[in-house]
């Protein structure tokens, strides 16, 4: 391989590595919007891939595995939001917790999955013209539907949280929500709407890493993803398309460990870098979201108590 | 419209007067807890293992029979040391859910000590392995206390990162630089010399010394919290880091005493692993095993009691073994099912401590 096909190589994994991150940091970024924070995405998305796996697994069709898995990581998701709206329970824990019970349950749903391989996967597209465009037509398309479903989410979900009324009412929630319910919003459903969000794309995410990534169940399959999630919102400043440029950044790091074995460093050296530069980049922002709060939702994490009595 | 409305009884909430009383606080434990393992086996049910099979084993291969005990014992010894450390960072509001790699932090630490100074005999060697230990999973924990008391960066996602990073380490190392000369090839470090190896309760992998330290180490943090000024400033600094600041408590020192407490024990406790358990480093995923985020419930069931720790501690490795003994017919991680769902319902019980719920059939005004 020459420098060039290598470098194109590399930019193409590096867009295949970073959506499952865009995927979650976008439902991440919706529910955190509206105050919510969810440490189970990690859970989440461990469940979305043993679940779209299994789907795919019986019926052949792929693509019904995604829809499923969505769905029923939304609802899965329904737990945090129960718990941490409606019993105020700590949202930390609760998303801890989260977490904890997903890996529990695609663990146990995947027993018999170990080691086979899905009935329909999702491979990358023939787009005749496109691909033949000299170096973006390899990188940009050459890659499979979800990928262009995922930017077109990222797209979709800018638009709702900064151009609709219940963008607005998501937003609202999450800074002020005492104010938000005074002008009549529904403060928990808004929320819950928007955990339900994140949790469908978190599912999705799961999808595309059992069935487009490495078309395969193992145990640890998300491998910390579910984490970097949660920094990479933080370092996208809530922005859905930030989130597209700091996911595929993200995904660069996943697959520069490979491309720079030969240089002689260690690869579980190198395969610690996205962890890493998750530290690094929380470290180079902090400064300035103190001074700007850079979209950081004024409310993040607290309960809302309509009134005392 | 109104005969309906009589008929059904009145729900009221309000936020209690006076806390719960401590029976009221352990029947309220207790039930969440059975809560958890309840919706535990009816998951299990759902995926086609009978739940009561799944109690039986997990039962009978624990608490119900000696050889259980044994591996309950063994098991409960990182996670009362963990435990008893993340009980006041939690308290601190310091959520440190990196116990994972600190352990192998320690774990680590403990190895350089024990394949270097392999002539020192073991009254010296074991002191200096848990010192080196301690120091290394206080290291690894003091970098998130400083970034979040100095820039407010968020500590939840530094120390779980942390937990990667370690992990990464510990595999070059036992891959690499540490590889031993006598282990065909697999990545191990050569095993730890005798005395370098923690005395274990005859025909048990109890290793005692270290179980005695951890709970020493509960009961002595119990008197900390309770007797001491440092004690004190934590709990102010935990309900309310605005008024900590107005009693001239400073933040960051205090952050940074929880981080060494927490980051330290949970060091130990991989130091207790590689030199009580195993003999040598190997795979992180042996040494730390999961205790660093199973230790989180237990610290959450004992209320950040340091001293329930020690209770708690061992009803988790309870649950931890009776996985084990049920690995023949699903897989390990499913336990994972139980201790989410009991920790799930230990936080989602909480509202039961402020509010009261009371069902009345008259109006109340």
């Amino acid at each position: 391989m020459t420098m060039v096909e290598e470098a194109l190589f590399i930019l193409h994994r590096t867009i295949a590595f970073g959506t499952p991150l865009l995927l979650g940091t976008l439902g991440e970024i919706v529910a955190e919007r509206a105050g919510i924070l969810n440490l189970g995405v990690e859970g989440m998305m461990s469940v979305g891939a043993v679940v779209a796996f299994g789907v795919s697994l019986y019926t052949g069709n792929a693509w019904l595995g995604v829809l499923i898995a969505a769905i029923s990581v939304g609802l899965l998701s329904l737990i945090h939001s129960f718990a941490s709206i409606n019993l105020r329970a700590n949202q930390v824990v609760s998303g801890l917790a989260l977490t904890m019970l997903g890996l529990g349950i695609s663990g146990l749903l995947g027993k018999s999955f170990v080691g086979r391989t899905p009935g329909g996967t999702i491979e990358p597209l023939d787009l005749p013209v496109l691909e033949d465009i000299p170096y973006l037509g390899k990188v940009i398309f050459n890659q499979d539907l979800l990928v262009y479903i995922s930017l077109g989410i990222a797209v979709f979900t800018w638009l709702v949280i900064w151009k609709t009324r219940i963008g607005l009412n998501i937003r609202v929630s999450g800074e002020n929500p005492a104010a938000a319910d005074v002008s009549g919003i529904n403060v928990y459903r808004i929320r819950h709407l928007a955990v339900f969000y994140g949790g469908m794309l978190a599912g999705m995410a799961g999808a595309y890493l059992s069935l487009a990534y490495i078309p395969a169940w193992t145990e640890g399959l998300t491998g910390g993803r579910g984490w970097i999630v949660i920094g990479l919102t933080i370092f996208a400043f809530w922005s859905p398309l930030r989130a597209i440029i700091c996911s595929y950044l993200f995904g660069l790091f996943y697959v520069l460990p490979y491309s720079l074995q030969p240089l002689g460093i260690h690869v579980s050296l190198l395969q610690s870098m996205p962890y890493l530069f998750t530290i690094i980049a929380l470290l180079a922002i902090s400064r300035e979201s103190i001074r700007k709060r850079m979209g950081s939702p004024g409310a993040l994490g607290k309960s809302y108590v309509r009134e005392e009595i | 419209m109104t005969g309906l409305r009589q008929a059904i009884p009145r729900i009221t909430v309000r936020r209690r007067k006076q806390p719960l009383t401590s029976r009221e606080s352990l029947t309220l434990i207790l039930a969440s807890v059975a809560a958890g393992i309840f919706l535990g086996g009816l998951l299990f049910s759902l995926a086609g293992v009978n739940p009561l099979y799944a109690y039986g084993k997990i039962l009978q291969g624990s608490f119900g029979s000696i050889q259980g005990w044994k591996e309950i014992l063994r098991k409960a010894i990182p996670l009362i040391m963990a435990g008893a450390g993340l009980a006041i960072a939690f308290r601190a509001v310091f959520w440190n859910i990196g116990a994972e790699g600190q352990m192998l932090a320690g774990a680590t630490g403990a190895t350089w000590v024990a394949l270097n100074f392999t002539t020192a005999p073991g009254y010296i060697l074991i002191p200096a392995m848990f010192a080196v230990g301690f120091v290394m999973g206080a290291a690894l924990c003091i970098i998130p206390a400083l970034l979040k008391s100095k820039f407010s960066v968020n500590e939840v996602i530094i120390t779980l990162m942390l937990n990667y990073v370690a992990l990464q380490i510990v595999t070059f190392l036992i891959d690499g630089p540490w590889k031993g000369e006598t282990q065909h090839g697999y990545p191990y470090t050569d095993p730890f010399v005798q005395g370098a190896r923690i005395p274990r309760i005859p025909g048990t992998f109890i290793h005692y010394p270290t179980l005695i330290i951890a709970v020493l180490a509960s009961i002595g943090l119990f008197y900390f919290m309770k007797r001491t000024k440092a004690g004190y400033e934590i709990k102010v600094t935990g309900s309310s880091p605005k008024a900590a600041r107005y009693a001239g408590i400073s933040y960051a020192r205090t952050l940074v005493m929880v981080a060494i407490i927490s980051g330290g024990l949970a060091g130990m406790a991989g130091v207790g692993e590689v030199a009580g358990i195993h003999g040598k480093l190997l795979y992180p995923e042996y040494v730390s095993a999961g205790y660093g985020f199973t230790a989180i419930i237990v610290a959450w069931l004992a209320r950040l009691h340091p001293a329930g720790v020690i209770a708690s501690g061992i009803f988790m490795s309870g649950i931890l073994v009776g996985g084990d003994a049920m690995r023949i017919r699903v897989p390990l991680s499913s336990v994972n099912i139980f201790t989410g769902l009991i920790l799930l319902m230990l936080v989602s019980t909480e509202i039961f401590r402020t509010y009261e719920i009371k069902f009345s059939r008259e109006d109340v005004p």
